[in-house]
Parts: C-alpha cells; structure tokens; sequence
C-alpha cells in the first residue's frame, strides 16, 4: 500500500515538474508552448553533455541547466513568440515547429552530422547519465524500499513549487506577472513593461523544463524525442488544474499521480492511462476551466 | 467516382507492370552495375538502431565493391530514408523498385515497417532482405529473412533458465505489439515443456518509461526470473527502475530477446550486469572474424566506441549472402538471385549461415550471453551448430513437420 502511493508520489512529482513551467507560461503570456518538452530534453542533454565534457555530477547539472534553457527560453521567446501575441494557433504552430527544430537539431548533432563529425553524447542514439552513488543505492525501511531517486525528485518539485510560489506571491515582479495574467491591457496601462515581464516568464519556465529534464535524465530514456510524450502529460495537469493556477497544478498532478499508480497496480498501466484520460474528460465537462481557475477581467 | 479512380489506377499499374516486365531484362546496366536499394530509417526515433543497420549494409556493399565486385559487377547502392513511418517504407519502396528498377532491396527493422514494404515486393515480384529477428508467422516468396525467428532465440534459451539456472517462476513482460505477444505464446510453450510455470504476462505500450508499477508487480508475484520482450528505450527505464526498486539479477534476473550491445551501452553496464539476453550474435564473439568485423566497423563509422549488434550482424551478412548467390548463378534478376539463393552458405561473424531451401529463412546459432559491467556479454551457453530457423514454431512447426516449404505455405497444418 504505502509502496503504491509512493509511486504514486512519484508520478505526481514527474507530472508537477514538467507542468509547472508550462502552466505559468500558458496562465500568464496565454501561449500553448509545444516546445515544452523539447526544452525539458535539451535540459536532460545538458545533463548528459555536461557529465562527458565537464566532469561534474548531476547535482551540478541542475542549475547549469536552468541557465541554458532559461537562456534559450529568452531566444524563442524574442524570435517568435514575441511576434505572434494574441494569435493563440500561430504560437501553437509556431512553437510545435520550434520543437521539431530543437529535436532535429540535437538528432543531427547540429548539422555536423552531415560532415562526418560525430559528438559524444548527441546525435540520434540513446544517452546514458551516471546517477550519484546516494541517490541510486535503495534504502530498505522494513518491507518499504525507499528509492533515493524517486524521493530526491519528489523533493526537487516541492523546491521548484515553493521557490515559483515565493516568486508569484511575495516579490515584484511575481505581482506583475500576476497583473498580467488577470489583464493585460490594464497592467500595461499601469505601466508595466508586459513585453520585459513576458519575456522573463517565459525563460523562468523553460528554466523550469531543463530542471525537469536533467531530473528526467536519471531514470528515463534520453533521445531526441522523449519530449514530445512529456508535454501531453503536462497539459493533462494544466487542463486539469486550471489555467495559471499553482494550487491546481499541485494538485492536478497529485490526484492524476495517484491515479495512475493505483489503477496500475490493480490492473496494468495500459488500463491507467485509459482511465487517466478518461478522468480528464470528466473533470472538464464537469469544470470546463479546471479544477482552480483564475478569473480573468 | 471511387470506382472510376481505381479502375484508373489498376490501369495504369497494369501498364505499368508490362512495361516493366519488357524492360526488365535491363537489371544490369552496360557500365555493368547492379542496382540495390538500402531503405533504413535515417530520422526519427527509429534511427537509433536502424541507422546501425544501413551501415553495416554499406559497409558490405563497399568491401565487395573494393574486392571487386560480384561477378566483376560494381554494386551500385541506392540509399533511402524511411524515417521511421511505415507509410514512408511503403513509398519509397515502390520508389526503389519501380523507378530505380533495383535487383534487391536490403532494409526494414519493425515488423510494421516489414509489413508495408511486402505488398509493394511481392506484386512487383522484387526481393528484399530483411536483417532483424522477428515474430515469425510469415512466408514469403520474395523475402530473405536474415535475422533470427523465435525457435533461434528461445529453444536453447527456457531450457537454460530452467534447467542451468534452476529457475521455476517466469513473468513475462513485454511491449503492447505483435512481437512480443508472438515471442511470450512460444515462450509460454516451451515454459511448460521444461516442467516450469509462468506466474504473470503483462504488457506496456511502446515507448513506455514509467517502470514503478510494473516492477513492484513483478516482485510480488513471486517470479524468480523475469523474460522481457520489450523493445526500444523503454528497456532502460525498466532495468533502471529493477535496480532502484532494490531488486538484484542474482536474485531475479532480467532474461531478454531484445536488449543488444546498443541498449546496454546507453543504459550503463552497472545495471544491465547480470542479465542475460539469446542472440545468435554478440560483439563479444571470440573469433579472428568477428574481431576484424568490429575492427572495420569502428572504422568506418569513424567512432571508436561503435557497438556491433545482432541486427547489424545480420544485415552485413545478408549482403553476403546475396553477393555468393549471385556469384553461384550470374543471374541478376531479383527472382533468379531469390532461386539462387536458397541453400547459400556463408562464414560469417556469428558462425555458418545457410539460407533455408523451404522458407528462405536463415538458420544460425543460438547463443546465450550475460551481461558484464563493460557492458558487454560473456557468452555462457552456445548450440555447437547452428538451428534451423522455424517460423510458425509458435503453432506447432517442428523441423521434421515444416509448415512454410518451396511450395509456399500449408495453411491446413495452421
């Protein structure tokens, strides 16, 4: 029992990981990024390149991560996005069209592939990552085995949930961000800069999707397009929980986590995922916003 | 409408087919050359292990080419990337045969992209090698299987288990497609032969890597071992998850059919060490051949660290198999290289392989490795010559009672 709901806890903190960038991206700029996923793979290739070419460990990976894809968050958002506001399809487009470049990149090893020139750690292959000796020897508690990985991600997504509640709610810019989400038009008129406050948010979650990806990287597959799976799970929270809101992506992922474990372990994951979907729809016929919406004015 | 558009089209393939049967003595050019088509998956996710494959297929072609050619003949490969969707194998495969007019096409690694490829290659009366090992269940008359079928993998396999490592309880758990659900109904059989039980068969879908539930079930249901037939990057999670859950090989080994050379290096010799896998290849085959063959991969992929794996074995192989078909006969035709073909012998690096006169199947030796912390197999059991290749084992095919022979398939034994 207490093993399912630690798998369950699990999943849960694997589903709040991946959409918690999304969420704040999709809540406040309005912009449904496909990229997503992609940006979450670069993070788990930052973690697998870092190991071959700097020697450090995954720890380390971490915030190397966030400042990679934050900064390549920063890049998308000034080549695209920036130019498609309010034109809700052309962003979905223009970001799927994004992801497949990001992936295609990291597939051709950025074109040197075409020059015989092979990297270690990039092209089409599957990458392996060395996870740190305490995070991958299990812990036996009684009949419980505590699996070091799974709890360190589980704290990761607590971290990463507090420190973007902290950021939303008791600083600055967190409250401009805020203004934007509720409206637009009136936080620029009250003289916030929408474009700066846009611009940073979306680095912030795509910071947030490297973090996911080096977390990913100790125990799923790192390829090309481990990706693009991510992403629809991340929206299933965020169409769950309700746009922009912390609260519902906790939660969402939470229940959806528990779900999934629960169902598995008395069926099999094939039958899990059936309900899961089958459980998203019912929640958004029953609250077409999610489950803790904002209200925009 | 409909009706009018493919009368249209059967015309026109009618045309199509005469004109092609005119020209078709033409499969040898006058600078004498012999057309192949080499249709792997460059991109996508499939590329990972297909592009293995195309290598080691181009690699053959160019040594032949280097010592001369066939027959005095320069193979002249055409490269085309299926990118890992069957709809793609299918056009470009109708492109290879009925644009280019190759002799042979050497490709395909899914069973899905397989079975897109056949209509094309059967009505067109081409012939295709097919380097991967495969559910079985099939019996064509223009396809040289090359890769091993599930009797190559499994009949020396259960019997080891059981027997050499005295296991009893077997879960099964494979990739929710046609050859893993093939490979458990063999398994199942050959299980109950041996005087074991199986305790619990289970599927994910493709490409799952969410491994916690599954592996908790495995350690309750009291297996002692575990047969995995599942394929491609979800073989990492799984191992991955089977070491974190606390579970040791030398309590509950992972015993695969698919998990090669490629998927250990990604997943890290520490937790592949201790598991086994049934191929007929292993990179760490210990002959002369087998090591100029790695040798000379390593080479031409200019990366040191290559992997060879029983695939790309076979697809090597295959070029040489066709070339001494060829070499036997002078005919260049894809039907008189397939005629030729049958009975083919051949040294390769995973030993003697003879093309099967009855099912065009290739009989090879079965071995068994585990895997050691460098990520490669000790090889710990091993047929002294090789087995002949059984596609419908799974329905009671026995070398004395063969279900597919020359005269095609017998389906009142089905």
């Amino acid at each position: 029992m207490l093993d399912t709901v630690f798998i369950g806890l699990s999943l849960g903190s694997v589903l709040l990981l991946v959409a918690l960038g999304l969420s704040i991206v999709y809540g406040s700029m309005g912009v449904i990024n496909m990229a997503h996923g992609e940006l979450v793979m670069i993070g788990a290739y930052t973690a697998v390149l870092s190991q071959i070419y700097l020697d450090i460990n995954l720890f380390a990976a971490i915030p190397l991560a966030f400042v990679i894809c934050a900064g390549l968050g920063l890049l998308i958002e000034k080549l695209v996005i920036r130019r498609l506001y309010n034109r809700l399809f052309d962003t979905l487009l223009a970001t799927w069209g994004v992801a497949i470049l990001l992936q295609q990149a990291i597939r051709l090893e950025f074109g040197l592939s075409f020059f015989g020139i092979h990297v270690d750690g990039l092209g089409p292959g599957l990458q392996s990552v060395t996870v740190p000796k305490v995070l991958s020897e299990p812990i036996m508690l009684g009949d419980f085995v505590l699996q070091p990985y799974r709890t360190f991600i589980i704290l990761i997504s607590i971290v990463l949930a507090a420190f973007t509640w902290f950021l939303m709610y008791r600083t600055r810019i967190g409250q401009q961000v805020r203004a934007i989400m509720r409206n637009k038009e009136m936080a620029a008129a009250c003289g916030i800069d929408v474009k700066k406050i846009n611009a940073l948010t979306f680095a912030y979650g795509s910071g947030l999707a490297g973090v996911a990806g080096v977390m990913m990287s100790g125990f799923k597959t790192v390829m090309p397009d481990m990706g693009s799976a991510m992403v629809v799970d991340g929206f299933l929270v965020v169409v769950v929980g309700g746009v922009g809101s912390l609260v519902g992506s906790i939660v969402a992922s939470g229940v959806l986590g528990q779900l999934t474990s629960f169902v598995a372990f008395f069926s099999n994951d094939i039958i899990a995922r059936a309900v899961v979907f089958a459980v998203v729809i019912c929640i958004i016929v029953w609250r077409p916003r999610g489950l803790f919406n904002y209200k925009g004015r | 409408m409909k009706l009018v558009k493919n009368l249209m089209r059967d015309l026109k393939t009618a045309a199509l087919v005469a004109s092609v049967s005119i020209m078709s003595s033409n499969y040898v050019h006058a600078d004498e050359e012999i057309k192949v088509g080499v249709l792997f998956s460059q991109t996508g996710g499939l590329s990972i292990v297909e592009k293995s494959l195309a290598s080691a297929t181009m690699m053959a072609i160019e040594e032949i080419n280097e010592a001369g050619g066939v027959n005095g003949m320069i193979i002249k490969p055409i490269l085309e990337d299926g990118a890992s969707d069957p709809k793609t194998f299918n056009e470009k495969v109708s492109k290879l045969v009925i644009r280019d007019r190759v002799a042979t096409v050497f490709g395909g690694y899914t069973s899905a992209s397989r079975k897109a490829m056949l209509p094309v290659i059967e009505r067109r009366k081409n012939l295709l090698f097919y380097p991967t090992f495969y559910e079985g269940f099939e019996c064509s008359k223009n396809v040289v299987y090359t890769g091993s079928v599930p009797n190559q993998q499994l009949n020396n396999y259960i019997p080891y288990l059981v027997n050499t490592l005295g296991k009893k309880k077997f879960f099964i758990v494979g990739s929710n497609y046609v050859f893993p659900k093939e490979m458990a109904k063999v398994a199942k059989k050959l299980i109950e032969e041996n005087g074991a039980e199986w305790v619990g068969d289970d599927y994910l879908e493709l490409g799952h890597s969410e491994w916690g539930s599954m592996v908790r079930k495995i350690k309750d249901s009291g297996a002692d071992i575990v047969l995995s037939n599942v394929v491609g990057d979800s073989i990492i999670a799984f191992y991955r998850e089977f070491a974190n859950q606390g579970i040791s090989q030398a309590d509950i080994p992972i015993a695969s059919t698919v998990t090669s050379e490629i998927e250990v290096a990604a997943l890290g010799g520490r937790f592949a060490a201790g598991s086994y896998t049934s191929f007929p290849y292993f990179q760490a085959i210990d002959t002369a051949e087998n090591k100029a063959f790695i040798e000379r991969y390593q080479a031409y992929t200019k990366d040191a660290n290559a992997v060879t794996h029983h695939a790309m074995e076979s697809a090597y192989s295959g070029v040489y198999l066709w070339a001494a078909a060829i070499e036997k006969s002078g005919d260049v035709t894809p039907e008189g290289i397939r005629d030729a073909v049958k009975g083919v012998s051949q040294e390769t690096p995973s030993g003697l392989m003879t093309v099967s006169r009855d099912n065009l199947h290739t009989s090879m030796t079965p071995r068994i490795a585990q895997w050691q912390e460098d990520g490669q197999g000790l090889i710990v059991d091993e047929y002294d010559s090789p087995v002949l290749p059984l596609p419908y084992s799974a329905y009671g095919e026995t070398a004395e009672s063969l279900y597919c022979s020359e005269s095609g398939l017998d389906s009142s034994k089905l």
